[in-house]
């Protein structure tokens, strides 16, 4: 599998992170490297494999539908690059 | 001081040799005066580790103490700490002061550790080398020209050049136990679930596992225990006992199974690697275990598998980091989606891009199959080999790195080939197995370490197998040369 320019930037777009316009090559080189070594499984025979989604094949355990936290905004927001009256600022989304 | 386990540690301050305060004293000082060679720490907490100090020497007073009580470790700075930044090694949360303690913080802090501060590792915990860290890479004490390890390497460093009596560590892929070799100490990874994931920084959560890295598997066992545990806030936490990991070290290994796979031995392990371990499993011999080869077939699939798994859980994990709620945010951001990306770009180092690209990709719309649910049935097969394994043997050992520690720069500009470091650990994570590493012979003066492998929950296993060495042989003892 090979990646070309065009791909990574598909690809940084949809994680929306921006790729410097020099590195583009390298990540395309790389990238396809990576894909190259994953295409090792196609050899697997897996057809009558079950996914495997959690090591210990536990199911999920449920909880009590309850109040456990306590309100912890201010602690939370002050790590927050930008806020007001408990909000969190954005550049404007809506004209 | 330094040179003594926590156990021996713990008898000096109930004896009043020295205070905790002293401790503390004694080991910052080491920090201060030997960390300039390494880079281990990103945070040293001079000022909050002697105010525990002299809490823990009251507590000592009072009788409502640990085994921890007072000992001075370091926490890989993904454990968020509140109040003390929590980098993750990275750009993206050099400004994150945390507001709250991870559950693995919290449990030795109530213990009665003292913490000296938050140590080095690769970016987001992603690297075998801890050379994608923002804060610069952690160099092995053995040879500064060389790599720690990754991405736990400044728990290593630390640990092995006496900067701390013990650290806690994260193993996603063979994060603790590969340092650990590099840097000839001993480190656990428990089993998936073990121990608490809440508050500890998410790379892979089907992978993740917190565990301790020590001079000794004695002290390995003193920290497991306070460390392990369920914890309602980790929704894969194990509702298991937590068994006395100290009162089975002594256990026999008459009669031990030891299982031998005929695909750690093979081409690509160091030939001098090799021979350690070779001479390694002899000593096991002397103790009454016996030896049998084994064949885990699917081990060629455990790389590649867990460059989809892994990857695909990254990207999902770190989307959280987008300059609205906390971290790093671009300056003059000119509409939503800009800050979304130059936040995110500018944040995240080189390695972390390309684990969150091929994530992305392998989760896109046409993709899921080929790349995702393939990896999870490969999955599937490489934990089968081991529930088969473990059919036929208590244990199953091998070499934890192909290598020992290579050189600053060697392999950070091809990130296939250091991929393949994890060949030997990779596996586990996948099975959500306990493992371990332990120093034995040294290669041209450089550490090397013997991974045991053990079933699920068997971490009092793997504690007392590898005690039982360690009293039959000094490697653990060993001191890097500049660092007694």
């Amino acid at each position: 599998m090979s990646l070309d320019r065009s791909d990574v930037e598909k690809i940084a777009h949809l994680a929306r992170m921006a790729i410097d316009e020099a590195q583009v090559d390298d990540y395309a080189k790389d990238l396809s490297n990576i894909l190259n070594l994953v295409e090792q499984l196609e050899s697997a025979d897996t057809n009558e494999v079950e996914p495997m989604a959690h090591p210990l094949h536990m199911a999920q355990r449920l909880r009590e539908d309850r109040v456990t936290e306590t309100d912890r905004r201010a602690d939370n927001q002050a790590v927050a690059p930008s806020v007001e009256a408990g909000l969190y600022l954005v550049p404007k989304v809506i004209d | 001081m330094h040179t003594k386990s926590i156990a021996e540690l713990g008898a000096g301050l109930r004896a009043g040799e020295f205070s905790s305060v002293e401790l503390t004293r004694h080991f910052l000082d080491r920090i201060e005066r030997l960390d300039t060679r390494l880079n281990s720490f990103i945070t040293v907490t001079s000022e909050s580790a002697l105010a525990t100090a002299e809490a823990a020497d009251q507590t000592l007073k009072t009788g409502d103490d640990t085994p921890l009580t007072g000992i001075p470790i370091v926490q890989k700075d993904i454990f968020c700490t509140r109040g003390v930044r929590t980098s993750c090694g990275s750009r993206m949360l050099d400004n994150f002061v945390s507001p709250y303690d991870a559950t693995v913080t919290q449990r030795l802090l109530d213990a009665g550790v003292v913490s000296l501060g938050k140590v080095n590792m690769d970016e987001f915990a992603m690297g075998s080398s801890n050379e994608t860290s923002y804060y610069g890479p952690v160099r092995n004490p053995w040879d500064t020209e060389r790599v720690p390890g990754g991405s736990s390497g400044g728990s290593a460093a630390a640990v092995a050049a006496r900067l701390a009596a013990a650290a806690t560590g994260t193993d996603t892929g063979g994060s603790i136990r590969q340092p650990a070799a590099l840097c000839g100490i001993t480190g656990l990874k428990p089993t998936y679930g073990r121990v608490s994931r809440f508050g500890m920084i998410a790379f892979a959560s089907s992978l993740d596992q917190a565990g301790p890295m020590t001079r000794s598997a004695e002290d390995a066992a003193l920290m497991l225990q306070q460390m392990a545990g369920f914890d309602e806030r980790d929704s894969t936490c194990a509702d298991e006992p937590v068994p006395d990991y100290s009162a089975s070290l002594n256990d026999s290994l008459e009669g031990l199974r030891i299982g031998l796979p005929k695909e750690y031995f093979g081409e690509g392990l160091d030939a001098a690697v090799a021979g350690a371990i070779e001479e390694a499993v002899e000593v096991y011999k002397s103790l009454g275990a016996q030896v049998v080869e084994i064949s885990l077939p699917n081990t060629a699939l455990a790389v590649p598998t867990y460059y989809v798994v892994a990857p695909a859980e990254c990207s999902s994990n770190l989307s959280r980091f987008d300059g609205v709620r906390f971290g790093y945010r671009c300056e003059a951001p000119k509409d939503l989606e800009d800050l979304y990306k130059r936040s995110r770009g500018e944040g995240f180092g080189a390695e972390v891009k390309r684990r969150i690209m091929i994530g992305t990709y392998a989760l896109s719309a046409g993709y899921y199959d080929a790349y995702y649910l393939k990896a999870q049935k490969t999955r599937h097969l490489i934990s089968d080999d081991f529930h088969q394994a473990f059919e036929q043997v208590d244990v199953i050992m091998g070499p934890t790195s192909p290598t020992t520690a290579f050189a600053l720069g060697e392999k950070v500009d091809d990130p296939v080939t250091m991929y393949l470091n994890d060949i030997y650990t990779i596996a586990t994570n996948l099975a959500g197995l306990p493992g371990m590493s332990l120093p034995v012979a040294p290669v041209n003066g450089l550490p090397v370490g013997l991974q045991i492998i053990g079933n699920y929950f068997a971490e009092a296993k793997l504690l007392n197998v590898a005690h039982r060495f360690q009293q039959e042989t000094d490697w653990h003892r060993m001191l890097p040369a500049g660092f007694e």
